[in-house]
């Protein structure tokens, strides 16, 4: 591959300056202290998760509109990534809510509980595609299951949000309430991770294209070898898929036509 | 159970009037709609396969609840919680069961090769599974109440019958679209309950919290008007979801 591209090195720059910020310019908050800097990471981590699954849900429309086998790919590594984004939420979440109530998990807490909510679902997402094996049908159905899940994410944080009394950590109101240095730290933290999110996502299709070229690559190879007369073990142990076909049925009736005419 | 039945009696006919008729003619939406509905309720009056399960399954449940509570009657939000629950489990065993026999028995390949609607499909299965779970809950509601619930039923009654109403809504339209979505993959018996679970969240939040002050001992309460708001969006936004997407499941 080429040599790091932009993305990657703005990412390492901004995730650089916003640790600095979160650890020696972010004024420590008089309540909480230190145990509110995990705010910069839970909060941003949280925010990128869920635009992700909902990012995941517009691009599987894309893809259930054109059609497009790429769509999916970017649909399907958008959910995995915030999947794994969302479970650090929940990990930093029930830090933080260990620090700050005793306890690793707070019912009352509508956005976490909300969170594992959406994670049970989007958890099912995998289990789902390669329960599938058609290729097609495969992306067909990730893909509806994509929209109506991007469609719950809402839905689901209105109906928990209704359902607690609201009780909200202390800092974590609308960013307009924070002192402005917190807000820079906590917009700049957010942009950093937004591009780390964007980068390791990048990253994943990247490896995800070389890896089909590649099985493309060695299927053409296997052919090649198969056409060319290779009879040897290695050329054997493919050959089902590609010469086989045309013999398996036969070796089928011969196996089978002894026990036909007793019946 | 057979008051659909008659209601639908017309549509075999005009079906295969359609059938016989010019292939230009297409048939209507509604009369596929219907004609689906009554092979659905026709297989299950005949095989009973779905709904006895699912009354069962609703009577162990409190059963299973009156053991592991330890409790002989119970009221306010632990009866709204014991009722939910043992309604959505046994639903999620309808669910399971909505497409199985198409899968396997060829019928959705003979439904793709009719000239008709495919969402035709979703809204007479969802019809269906709407009637089944009325029935479950004809059976799990009275039962309930003669099994665990403390204060009396009647008055809950009516506000009871419009908070299940609701609730069943979004049931059938969710449980349709994750039922055509697990029935064709590997771990269909899985699948299913692992998707429509979590989905079916929000259900229980707006169906629990309704239901809730209608079953207090004294039950002055009426079901809060957000509650029943929750439940209303959810069905309109997944209905039209489920509408939406529906006809994606069944190309091939």
């Amino acid at each position: 591959m080429s040599p790091p591209s932009r993305l990657s090195i703005a990412t390492v720059v901004v995730m650089t300056v916003a640790l600095g910020l979160v650890f020696f310019y972010a004024p420590l908050e008089a309540e909480q202290g230190f145990l509110q800097k995990i705010f910069y990471v839970h909060v941003p981590l949280a925010i990128i998760a869920l635009c992700g699954f909902v990012a995941g849900g517009i691009m599987a429309i894309a893809h259930l509109r054109t059609r497009d086998p790429r769509w999916d790919m970017r649909s399907y590594v958008t959910i995995h990534m915030s999947l794994i984004f969302a479970v650090g939420t929940l990990i930093t979440g029930s830090i933080w809510a260990k620090g700050s109530w005793g306890h690793w998990w707070v019912w009352s807490e509508p956005t976490l509980v909300s969170f594992l909510i959406v994670f049970l679902l989007y958890a099912t997402y995998q289990p789902l595609r390669f329960a599938i094996e058609d290729p097609e049908r495969q992306a067909r159905y990730a893909s509806v299951f994509a929209v109506t899940a991007g469609a719950f994410v809402p839905l689901n944080f209105i109906a928990v949000r209704l359902s607690t009394a609201y009780l909200h950590p202390r800092v974590l109101g609308s960013t307009s309430n924070l002192p402005s240095q917190m807000a820079l730290t906590f917009l700049v933290s957010l942009l950093g991770l937004a591009l780390l999110f964007t980068t390791l996502c990048k990253y994943e299709l990247a490896a995800k294209h070389a890896r089909a070229q590649l099985r493309a690559l060695r299927r053409a190879a296997a052919e090649r070898e198969g056409l060319t007369g290779g009879e040897n073990s290695g050329a054997h142990a493919r050959r089902p898929r590609s010469a086989a076909p045309t013999q398996y049925p036969a070796t089928a009736m011969t196996a089978g036509s002894p026990g036909r005419p007793t019946v | 159970m057979s008051t659909p039945v008659p209601q639908t009696r017309p549509a075999p006919a005009a079906q295969q009037q359609a059938d016989t008729a010019a292939p230009p003619a297409q048939t209507g939406t509604l009369s596929t709609v219907a004609a689906i509905l009554r092979k659905e309720l026709l297989i299950e009056l005949r095989t009973l396969e779905s709904v006895p399960g699912m009354s069962l399954f609703a009577l162990t449940t409190f059963v299973v609840f009156h053991f592991a509570l330890n409790r002989n009657n119970v009221d306010g939000d632990l009866a709204a919680g014991i009722l939910w629950v043992t309604l959505l489990f046994a639903a999620m065993l309808g669910i399971n069961r909505l497409f199985v026999a198409d899968a396997d028995q060829g019928g959705f390949d003979g439904f793709l090769l009719a000239p008709v609607d495919r969402s035709a499909m979703l809204l007479a299965k969802a019809l269906a599974l709407l009637a089944y779970l009325v029935v479950l809950e004809v059976v799990a509601v009275p039962a309930f109440a003669l099994l665990l619930l403390g204060p009396p039923i009647g008055p809950a009654l009516p506000g009871l019958v419009g908070v299940l109403a609701l609730g069943d809504l979004g049931v059938a339209a969710i449980g349709t679209l994750v039922a055509a979505m697990a029935v064709r993959t590997r771990a269909r018996d899985l699948l299913g309950p692992l998707l429509a679970l979590p989905l079916l969240v929000p259900i229980v939040i707006g169906g629990v919290r309704a239901s809730e002050p209608l079953l207090v001992l004294g039950h002055t309460g009426t079901p809060g008007a957000r509650w029943l708001l929750l439940l209303g969006l959810y069905d309109l936004v997944f209905g039209l979801i489920a509408y939406a997407l529906f006809d994606f499941l069944l190309e091939d």
